[in-house]
């Protein structure tokens, strides 16, 4: 089993006037954790639109072992990669199993309905994510950390390769958040290739394998979190002062903002 | 890949937490397993229900025949009998209640099919099976063959053409914008219902007032008391085509509950769905308005009751509407013919005891939405 993901120069516009990202190339291979990371608006949720073919990008090419992923067919694309949204729409209350089963879908052919199969592999990517005490609660009702665990249970109900996590973390909790990145982890360890992109550089120093910086629609740099989140990139991508400081009882970096003096460093965008 | 189901589990603190629980977990999924088999022969059992009504309601009606008769003419059907009963009594059970009962059977299961698809499709509970204009479009169809002919199949069939013809028109108006959104759709079908609406108006102020009006008037109430078998052979096609394949996708419908960009990484074909489910579901409705007249509220409180009974879920809830909106429906058509006197249209009495009932519903706030 293996997976490679390739992006080569991609540019992406709603008007084909104003690129929303330009040349955005990177590769992941079988077990890698990327980490997208930048300030709002810089078009990361629509890359990651663009990686599943859910939007469709303008220029450039991005290739799954190979192949063009606008050749691959959605049952098999679904069947590889999975896409965790950032944001969620249930018309109906279903039952946290009903919601996860659902990812069973490319699976299942259009005439049937899930087997005993299909509700086996439902209950077990619902006790990977945790939420085994959640399975016959209406996902109505369930807070928004246990909805976002709900939808990574959704996704690993795909059995994927490739899973693509747009801000699993943001409005979250802290003990929220740091049982998504475990769970990112854990995913990781059995071979899952992960994309994700978040607001907190930290979450980079947690899990990540490789971190790329998004700023006004391209990657300023590419690399290992250790090289590069650094004072000055993040200085650079958030217009704020950020500190990376060693802390000795996390084990490891950690970002702190530093609250500007008025007026002291606040560039204008044009 | 299996990869959830063939995890290697590294040896990290939290990995070794969750292989602890397995025992556990493994007791859970034969708990879960046994609910789910449970639950589905109780709604196997609930099949029984519309049998039920429709034998009882083989004794019910104005023209009285004896229970005893009645039961006897049914077993005479199998055994040999001494014949005790008269011409009228027997003609009276299979050519007026026997058709009656099993169009009542056939249009509450269709409307009600119909209903559930399209709030499914349309992402709202509120939605009922003349959102595209299905009704309106009939009831024209309807009324201009009123005023050229008489004949009952020519209704009937410019009825279904209607249907038909101003769901297309929705569709097809829909697809000029050029907006994926579901809601487009629905704003297509609000202006198509009020053209044919106002057609119909037209229709209605040109008919002779004595002779035509009472009878566009009384269609369009909707009613089953005329209903023959030549009726429910003519539309059977249709109603068997659009039900057995909703049936068979009614999984599918679920997905339809997420978000477009969801389903589509989910691998649904959005446009591909979305077709036959209009496709299917104007069948249904247009069939059974052709041959009842308009009835509404059928469409938009069944599905809401089967909600509160099993859930969302399509694979239990589509079987479940069959169910439920059959039976209502032939209540209802029963009480049409023996509450008073003389007969009640039948879209009149779904409405005046729909319509409160659905109130009900929501008071109780457990029509599984909101």
């Amino acid at each position: 089993m293996g997976l490679t993901y390739s992006a080569e120069k991609l540019r992406f516009s709603w008007d084909g006037k104003r690129d929303i990202f330009r040349d955005v190339s990177f590769s992941l291979t079988t077990g890698e954790i990327f980490c997208i990371i930048g300030p709002n608006g810089t078009g990361k949720s629509t890359l990651m639109k663009c990686m599943i073919d859910i939007l469709e990008y303008q220029e450039g090419i991005a290739r799954l072992d190979g192949t063009d992923i606008r050749t691959i067919d959605r049952k098999t694309l679904a069947k590889r990669i999975a896409y965790v949204p950032q944001g969620y729409q249930v018309a109906f209350p279903y039952t946290v199993l009903e919601y996860v089963i659902m990812g069973r879908a490319p699976y299942i052919s259009p005439f049937s309905s899930p087997e005993e199969k299909d509700l086996e592999i439902a209950v077990m990517a619902i006790q990977e994510a945790g939420i085994m005490h959640l399975i016959d609660k209406s996902i109505n009702e369930v807070s928004g950390g246990e909805h976002q665990m709900a939808l990574i249970a959704r996704a690993l109900a795909q059995q994927p390769e490739l899973l693509l996590l747009d801000e699993p973390t943001s409005h979250l909790d802290f003990g929220n958040q740091m049982q998504v990145l475990s769970l990112i982890e854990r995913l990781k360890d059995r071979g899952i290739t992960i994309v994700m992109t978040s607001h907190f550089p930290d979450h980079a120093f947690m899990v990540s394998d490789v971190v790329g910086i998004m700023k006004d629609g391209s990657f300023t740099t590419i690399g290992p979190a250790e090289k590069v989140i650094t004072n000055d990139s993040l200085k650079e991508t958030y217009h704020v002062d950020i500190r990376v400081e060693y802390v000795e009882i996390a084990g490891r970096k950690v970002c702190i903002p530093i609250k500007n003096q008025p007026g002291c460093y606040c560039p204008v965008k044009g | 890949m299996d990869s959830v189901e063939h995890a290697p589990v590294k040896n990290n603190p939290v990995s070794s937490i969750e292989s602890i629980r397995i025992p556990e977990i493994a007791y859970d999924l034969n708990v879960i397993k046994q609910k789910i088999h449970i639950a589905r022969n109780v709604r196997i059992l609930l099949f029984i229900l519309p049998f039920a009504v429709m034998f009882w309601s083989l004794f019910i009606g104005r023209y009285e025949v004896e229970p005893v008769t009645v039961v006897k003419i049914l077993l005479s059907q199998i055994f040999p009998m001494e014949r005790t009963w008269t011409n009228a009594d027997e003609t009276i059970l299979f050519q007026v209640r026997f058709p009656r009962i099993i169009a009542a059977v056939i249009v509450g299961a269709a409307l009600s099919m119909a209903g559930a698809a399209y709030q499914g499709l349309f992402k709202n509970p509120l939605v009922s099976p003349d959102i595209l204009g299905v009704s309106s479009g009939a009831g024209f169809g309807a009324a201009v063959a009123i005023l050229y002919s008489t004949a009952a199949w020519m209704i009937q069939l410019s009825a279904f053409a209607g249907g038909i013809l101003a769901v297309m028109g929705s569709y097809f108006l829909s697809k000029l914008y050029k907006s994926g959104q579901i809601l487009i759709l629905v704003l297509s079908g609000v202006i198509i219902s009020a053209f044919f609406g106002a057609l119909l108006s037209i229709t209605k102020y040109v008919a002779d007032p004595y002779e035509k009006l009472p009878t566009i008037v009384f269609w369009l109430m909707g009613s089953l008391s005329s209903v023959r078998y030549s009726d429910i052979y003519a539309i059977l096609p249709a109603i068997l085509i659009g039900g057995s394949i909703l049936l068979l996708i009614r999984w599918r419908i679920n997905l339809l509950a997420l978000s477009p960009d969801e389903a589509k990484t989910l691998g649904i074909d959005l446009k591909q769905i979305t077709r036959v489910i209009i496709v299917c579901a104007t069948l249904l409705t247009a069939a059974s308005v052709c041959i009842s007249g308009i009835i509404g509220w059928v469409g938009l409180v069944v599905p809401h009751l089967g909600r509160m009974i099993t859930g969302p879920d399509y694979k239990k809830l589509l079987p479940l509407t069959i169910v439920m909106g059959s039976s209502y429906l032939l209540v209802m058509d029963d009480l049409s013919r023996t509450l008073i006197a003389t007969e009640i249209p039948l879209g009149i009495l779904t409405a005046l005891l729909g319509a409160p009932f659905f109130a009900y519903l929501l008071w109780r706030r457990k029509t599984g939405w909101a």
